[in-house]
């Protein structure tokens, strides 16, 4: 065992990767606000300075800790140069804290209030410049921004997505997407994970907290709650109750104290969900079609193959993800129940995700006017609202949950976390086992096979879309092969959503799993198959699992999305032939730039170049039958040199 | 606009550029230096193209081609005229210069290129020229001794050749 000294005393060290951590582990958290352990070490906030022998500062986060060190944490001069640094970036910073998101969570006012600082002696930089509010999953507030990079890091490395990143240089540089569009105009999956380690109001979670009181004090709505699996289990960190524990009963009695007419269970809805689609994967294996199939559960996930992997967008299982299975049979169903109008009921969703968001606003769920879930909260947002409300929790009694959507198996409790999906489907394809441990735990992507019906199905776990990137990658190349794949788009699933409360401590995220997996163990029924209310709505509204009506209602259809509007003009001709010829990724690596080089050689050959007009577009979301050519506003897919030709040929006759 | 007969050359030149580089992300620089060369800067849509082939994030791309000075994401005139202002060309007086070209171009401090993208004036801190102070650089063109006068003589030439270019 190795050591060295902190302030004068000897302490052992081991493997930790960086002398933050083994001061950390020794019992003394030094501020920081660029530094997490799951991300790329990046030095750049100059909190975590330490002093070593030779009286040097020297940053913690990127100094690897050796035999014999000697290092002072708090010394004057560090202490110093630590609130001069503090009070920089507070003199650039939006100090408006009282009305800003994350006021209780932000680390800058935390460290600015903990480190005594009075008064800030720099006059500012600050821009004003327009807050982005065209997401409906997050707000970007670049003058709060104090360029920590951490948003950055997690879009890039932990998601694999990478919208956000740094721009200019000096005095300008700043956090935006490219081009600096609005979020809602770049390839943003809405997971959040960026507001999750913000540590400033610079990216927070939208709030949608205000429709959701004016539907609660709306005496002509008849409000119809859901939570879904994974807010219980991180509910009660925010009032101080064991991390893990499970609170359902305390927020269904929450909601009914604000004043929500009925609080069911998303874990129900979850049920539904297996019963679809574990039917579809029976039907898929038996077909041998479009394997392997997708779970659809996770917006995020389901945005991130319709702008990446559009040629995957048919291995997206058709379900409806239990929040929008919820808010079709409530709004169908359920409202001819209550003898109301689907118009006079709202359904509210209390969600660990920012996704869901968006997820609740796609075109496919909206009906006229009217959309089958209409307010998304998150966990967070929820605590807001009981804390507004003044809502005592200590004097709140434990309330079950309404029936008969109050009513779920163990199965549908895991869908809040990795693994869950994939175990609850399991479960009702095998019927007798209960564990399938090779699913659960932490790890990014994880492998199982399982024998069914003596065929050996593999199957795959992921969270965190940077792995799925790697096993999509693997599986467009034909490196791996799966029959069932589950993904979450957040690092260790649901539980680990954008919207959950901040985690304050390291391993809250291994507790709240454990929350799900002791409440399944509780639950007498396991499989989504031995639910009687879900027996009975099959029974009442559906007819059966999989039958034309539960297409219907449960199912959905995803589809591939433009991700950029722009062209490259390459030959502007005085014509009236207009030819587009797709460059987007799919069409790109199906040959459409050779495609493109023969068709301006044919256009020049035949010295057509006054009579056309030639563009390189990026996408004409045909990605699956690609390379794909506009000629005139109509769209011709899978050409090749010889069709595109007869194409021209064809419209230059119409055209005369 | 004589730009656009040469937007198709461009692009398969990008291609090309790309491909020579193997589209290969460490790479970005030398591509987004060669693409500029050709588009005189660097637009949108061609910037979003390289992120493409070369498999990173168009955040990525526009945060590199924002850092350097180099760089353009605005169009750039045919000619580029540098005045040099290190400090043996500022004691010459080439804030004269930089005033005097400004007024006869119609350029601004923020605005640096005509509207009919024929110049483009910049300031750079130093050719190592001094010898030659004040000295301009009119694309690769090193130009000595300059005064306001002889600025404008050279600049009226230019737009001479090239109005009998676009005649014929």
């Amino acid at each position: 065992m190795k050591t060295l000294t902190i302030n004068g005393r000897e302490v052992s060290f081991t493997d930790e990767k960086n002398l933050l951590e083994v001061i950390h582990n020794y019992g003394i958290e030094l501020p920081t606000f660029c530094y997490h352990s799951e991300l790329s070490t990046y030095g750049a906030c100059r909190m975590c300075l330490v002093e070593n022998e030779k009286k040097q500062l020297i940053a913690a986060c990127s100094t690897p800790p050796k035999e014999g060190m000697k290092i002072k944490t708090h010394t004057d001069k560090l202490q110093k140069q630590r609130r001069v640094t503090l009070e920089l970036l507070l003199a650039g910073h939006d100090r408006e804290c009282t009305t800003c998101h994350k006021n209780d969570d932000c680390k800058l006012r935390k460290l600015a209030s903990d480190m005594g600082i009075e008064e800030v002696r720099f006059s500012g930089n600050i821009k004003n410049i327009e807050v982005d509010n065209s997401s409906f999953s997050i707000t970007r507030n670049p003058n709060k921004c104090i360029l920590c990079g951490d948003c950055v890091r997690m879009c890039q490395e932990v998601q694999g997505v990478g919208v956000i990143g740094f721009a200019y240089r000096g005095a300008d540089a700043a956090v935006m997407p490219a081009f600096n569009k609005l979020l809602s105009e770049v390839n943003c999956v809405g997971c959040g994970q960026c507001a999750a380690v913000c540590p400033t109001g610079a990216i927070s979670v939208k709030s949608n907290i205000e429709e959701a009181w004016s539907a609660i004090n709306d005496d002509s709505k008849y409000v119809v709650a859901q939570i879904a699996p994974a807010v219980r289990v991180a509910f009660g960190e925010a009032f101080g109750l064991k991390d893990g524990g499970a609170c359902e009963n305390l927020i269904v009695s929450a909601l009914k104290t604000i004043g929500v007419n009925k609080v069911f269970d998303t874990c129900f809805s979850a049920d539904l969900t297996v019963m679809e689609e574990a039917k579809e994967l029976e039907d898929k294996i038996e077909k041998g079609l479009n394997l392997p199939l997708f779970t659809s559960c996770c917006p995020a996930w389901v945005k991130y193959v319709e702008l990446k992997y559009p040629d995957f967008t048919k291995n997206l299982s058709t379900c409806k993800s239990p929040q929008q299975m919820f808010g079709s049979f409530v709004k169908d169903y359920y409202a001819k129940e209550l003898g109301l109008e689907s118009s006079d009921i709202t359904v509210l969703s209390i969600m660990p995700c920012t996704a869901k968001k968006e997820e609740c606003k796609r075109d496919e769920f909206k009906h006229g006017d009217h959309y089958d879930v209409d307010v998304v909260l998150t966990t967070q947002e929820l605590i807001r609202m009981i804390r507004e409300a003044g809502i005592m929790i200590e004097k709140l009694k434990h309330e079950p949950f309404d029936m008969p959507f109050g009513f779920s198996t163990g199965g549908g409790i895991l869908f809040g976390s990795t693994g869950g999906v994939a175990e609850a489907a399991l479960r009702v394809l095998d019927g007798e086992v209960k564990e399938f441990h090779a699913v659960r735990g932490f790890q990014g992507i994880k492998e199982a096979s399982y024998d069914h019906k003596g065929k050996k199905l593999k199957i795959a776990v992921v969270s965190g879309l940077s792995n799925a990137k790697i096993l999509m990658d693997r599986i467009r190349t034909g490196r791996s092969h799966y029959d069932f794949v589950e993904v979450m788009a957040c690092p260790g699933g649901c539980i680990g959503g954008a919207g959950q409360p901040i985690q304050k401590n390291i391993g809250s995220r291994e507790k709240r799993a454990k929350g799900l997996y002791d409440l399944d163990n509780k639950n007498q029924l396991c499989r989504a198959n031995d639910n009687p209310m879900i027996t009975k709505l099959y029974e009442n509204w559906l007819g059966g699992v999989g039958t034309k009506k539960a297409h219907q209602h449960l199912h959905t259809q995803f589809r591939q999305r433009r991700r950029f509007e722009s062209s490259i003009p390459l030959i502007k001709g005085s014509g009236t032939i207009n030819i587009k010829i797709c460059i987007g990724t799919s069409c790109y690596l199906k040959g459409a730039y050779d495609l493109y080089k023969e068709v301006d050689q044919y256009i020049k050959e035949k010295e057509l170049t006054h009579t056309v007009n030639l563009e390189a577009t990026f996408c004409l979301e045909k990605c699956t039958e690609g390379p794909v050519v506009e000629i005139d506003g109509e769209l011709f897919t899978h050409t090749d040199k010889a069709s595109v030709i007869q194409y021209i040929e064809s419209f230059k006759e119409t055209a005369q | 606009m004589s730009d656009i007969k040469s937007l198709n050359r461009n692009f398969l030149k990008v291609n090309e550029i790309i491909e020579a580089h193997h589209s290969d992300p460490s790479e970005l620089i030398s591509i987004l230096q060669e693409v500029q060369e050709e588009y005189r800067y660097l637009p949108e849509e061609i910037l979003n193209y390289i992120a493409m082939a070369v498999h990173i994030s168009p955040s990525k791309v526009f945060g590199v081609a924002t850092f350097y000075e180099n760089f353009s994401l605005a169009p750039k005139g045919k000619y580029i005229i540098r005045i040099c202002d290190g400090t043996a060309c500022h004691v010459r007086k080439s804030t004269e210069l930089i005033v005097a070209l400004r007024k006869k171009l119609g350029l601004t401090e923020n605005k640096d290129t005509t509207d009919d993208l024929l110049f483009t004036l910049q300031t750079v801190s130093c050719i190592g020229a001094c010898g030659l102070a004040p000295a301009i650089m009119i694309n690769e063109e090193v130009h000595g001794k300059v005064t306001p006068e002889k600025a404008e003589m050279i600049l009226e030439e230019i737009i001479k050749r090239e109005r009998v270019n676009n005649e014929q």
